[in-house]
């Protein structure tokens, strides 16, 4: 059934930024038009009132962790997707750590199998650099692209191997396929468990140095120039990697690069009380870390926000820090906390939309922007909505969340993904596509 | 007065009259193990479970014996005969713990923060027996009673601790409680050994243990541990003997007064030289014999106790 978006704030980064309607036909948009311009009566037109409410192009968070196969107690890609349609995304890149790792082309073939039956937003896996995230050999990259990968990483472990990664960066162009890079030293990292500095020393906890990020960001960059092919750089959370970036681009390397809402928002102060949802990989930084994270992201040295969403059951967080599992859920915040940069004068609001849209699908490879003609990926936000994040009432089937309870403003009210409405908050549940 | 806490986790979190009225308790505890009945009823009919997640001797005896003067009833449980082994979380341990309604539960763990984790899920008072390596307040506190039992007070001593402190929950604590109670501390060790912003904690660190240890009227020594070479902490026990040891020639740098103390055990030959360890200036036994007095002061003190009569 065809649908009239009036009066919403198009925000579409580059192109638009109007008061304008939007009509959705057969899953693709068909107009966008001054207000009241598109003649749209007729029965069976489904009319949506968005006065106040933003219209931008549908999220895409390029960074998720769906834990199926495999780990379906801790999220699945049913749950997941839908967890993503509440924040707002219409496509997320799942990372190759599932069990059994995203390495082979069945794998890939059942996480594309499972989106589909959930019918919520669009998923593209990312595969494994390496057989078992091994570090040992590279994947059969053809395979899996064939089979629906879009990408390739080994994300939650390093390719600590210079030439593997040098090899795989070749290997995978050829096939068209971006390499994402997790930038941390194991060496370096020595079994740390939070960012290395004074409050690290008082808590008695093994720090982790800026630069186990950054050496690896450089070696990166240096194999960036040296292959000719581009390579992205995942969850930036160091200054020093900031640096590297900006400075790669400016000498014409091919690096693009995310943080993550955490890296922006935290500082290492949120593991005081030995708090496990402070516990990430790489870990939550000082504040001189986050300014220079907020700055990358101004400048455009980060591209892109993604959220780095990674679900674990309360067993794995609420135990000693030391063995608490690394990792947060993000998907459902990450919108309300980019909104908040737009607020502290970080990101004009086009450039947040774009940071989280266009920015990862030119990297990616897919098509964003609202054009007719184009499928209706598409994500209505309330700018004002003021709301308070509760873990035990988020779609994801985790909780691991160090935003819980916070008073946060500004949600995703409808996503629209392919003309099919898989999200609506309050006033919109009338016009869910989905049960 | 009565302390006003349930647990004592680390001495980041008393004040410096907490720390005092503790150790006031302990130098009144200390006359009843030199009695030769050598228990009073004080907390008869109290459970003390000690829990030990790490190998430990010294400070699980001192803990049993406090309890036992003390005539409470305690009583251990270490991780090999405990669920640990069979996978059971710390938490399921303490929620198990919890209804056996023990009164005190004095924890061991390897995980910095453990004992934090324990006592936000246990109604019984937790008291931090040493927890990775961030704190081992009891240690702190019998560290501070020994010296000032020996100097009559700790404000505006220069205290030296010597050695791995990266890796020391006793350096932390020393730190921590010495510098509030006005004690000047210096560090000194390895660079690779020094962690960093350490001197947010209200100490300095010296350049070498020479400079560290001069006109000090403290010098506490540190174990060092062999593996500290696999992680390039260090080079071999004989260059760290030679470098960053304690020997007579180190000790006359300091005050003609100068206490050495070292919370054991003792490494001989490597931090510290069997003439230092054995030396007339030496009061590594008396932090022994302390800590009993301390424990109980801690036992005590978190069973709802204010100034004690029986040993007044």
């Amino acid at each position: 059934m065809p649908m009239l978006i009036k009066g919403a704030r198009i925000i579409d980064p580059g192109n638009l930024d109007a008061v304008q309607d939007v009509l959705i036909v057969k899953g693709r948009i068909e107009a966008i038009q001054p207000p009241d311009t598109i003649a749209a009566e007729g029965e069976g037109i489904r009319l949506v009132d968005a006065r106040g409410l933003w219209l931008t192009p549908g999220l895409i968070d390029m960074h998720v962790h769906f834990r199926e196969p495999g780990q379906e107690y801790k999220e699945t890609i049913l749950t997941g997707s839908s967890a993503a349609a509440a924040g707002g995304f219409t496509a997320v890149c799942t990372m190759p750590n599932t069990v059994p790792v995203n390495d082979d082309a069945a794998v890939t073939a059942l996480i594309v199998k499972k989106a589909a039956e959930a019918g919520l937003v669009r998923v593209f896996p990312v595969a494994a650099i390496s057989k078992g995230l091994k570090g040992e050999q590279l994947s059969e990259f053809g395979e899996l692209q064939d089979a629906g990968a879009v990408g390739v990483t080994d994300d939650g472990l390093p390719v600590m191997n210079g030439q593997l990664m040098r090899r795989a960066l070749e290997y995978a162009s050829g096939f068209g396929l971006r390499v994402i890079s997790h930038c941390e030293d194991l060496d370096l990292a020595d079994g740390g468990v939070m960012n290395e500095g004074p409050r690290a020393t008082r808590l008695g906890l093994a720090g982790i140095p800026n630069a186990c990020e950054s050496v690896m960001v450089m070696r990166d960059i240096a194999l960036s120039k040296v292959t000719g092919v581009p390579v992205h750089i995942a969850h930036v959370s160091t200054a020093e990697s900031v640096a590297a970036i900006r400075r790669a681009k400016q000498d014409g390397i091919a690096v693009t690069a995310e943080t993550a809402p955490h890296y922006f928002t935290l500082t290492d102060e949120a593991v005081e009380g030995y708090n496990t949802h402070a516990k990430m990989n790489p870990p939550l930084r000082s504040m001189a870390d986050r300014q220079a994270v907020r700055d990358g992201l101004a400048d455009g040295t980060l591209d892109v926000i993604a959220t780095d969403h990674a679900p674990h059951c309360p067993d794995e967080k609420e135990v000693e820090f030391d063995r608490a599992a690394n990792g947060i859920i993000g998907l459902e915040t990450s919108l309300a906390l980019g909104l908040q940069l737009v607020r502290d004068g970080v990101l004009a609001i086009d450039t947040l939309i774009e940071r989280m849209s266009c920015a990862p699908a030119r990297i990616m490879g897919f098509t964003c922007g609202l054009r007719p003609g184009r499928p209706a990926d598409i994500t209505l936000i309330d700018p004002l909505k003021e709301w308070t994040a509760d873990a035990c009432n988020l779609k994801s089937k985790s909780r691991n969340t160090p935003f819980d309870g916070w008073r946060l403003v500004g949600k995703a009210v409808m996503t629209v993904v392919g003309g099919k409405v898989v999200y609506g908050d309050d006033m919109f549940t009338g016009l869910l596509d989905i049960k | 007065m009565a302390l006003a806490k349930k647990d004592i986790l680390d001495l980041a979190s008393l004040s410096a009259e907490e720390i005092r009225l503790i150790l006031d308790t302990a130098d009144n505890m200390r006359e009843i193990s030199d009695r030769p009945i050598k228990k009073v009823p004080t907390l008869r009919g109290k459970t003390v479970v000690l829990f030990f997640y790490e190998p430990s001797t010294r400070t699980k005896l001192s803990f049993d014996i406090a309890a036992k003067r003390l005539s409470a009833d305690s009583l251990s449980i270490s991780t090999s005969m405990s669920s640990l082994v069979k996978g059971e979380t710390l938490l399921d341990t303490a929620r198990n713990l919890q209804a056996m309604k023990p009164d005190v539960l004095v924890l061991r763990h390897g995980c910095s923060g453990a004992p934090y984790f324990l006592a936000q899920h246990l109604k019984a008072a937790v008291i931090n027996a040493g927890d990775g390596t961030h704190a081992h307040p009891s240690q702190g506190l019998l560290d501070m009673l020994t010296i000032r039992q020996n100097k009559g007070r700790l404000q505006g001593l220069r205290v030296a601790i010597i050695g791995d402190i990266a890796h020391s929950r006793v350096a932390r604590s020393n730190c921590e409680g010495l510098s509030k109670m006005g004690a000047d501390v210096v560090l000194a060790g390895p660079p690779t050994m020094i962690p960093r912003g350490i001197e947010e904690m209200g100490v300095s660190v010296a350049g070498s243990v020479d400079s560290a240890v001069e006109g000090a009227d403290v010098i506490m020594m540190l174990r060092i541990q062999k593996e500290r070479q696999k992680k390039f902490l260090m080079s071999t026990e004989r260059e760290y003997a030679r470098c960053f040891g304690l020997n007579a020639r180190r000790v006359a740098r300091a005050k003609p007064d100068v206490v050495i103390m070292h919370p054991g055990p003792v490494n001989r030959g490597v931090e510290i030289a069997p003439e230092v360890a054995d030396g007339p200036y030496s009061l590594i036994l008396d932090q022994v014999t302390n800590g009993v007095a301390v424990r109980m002061a801690l036992l005590y003190l978190v069973s709802g106790g204010g100034r004690h009569a029986d040993a007044d």
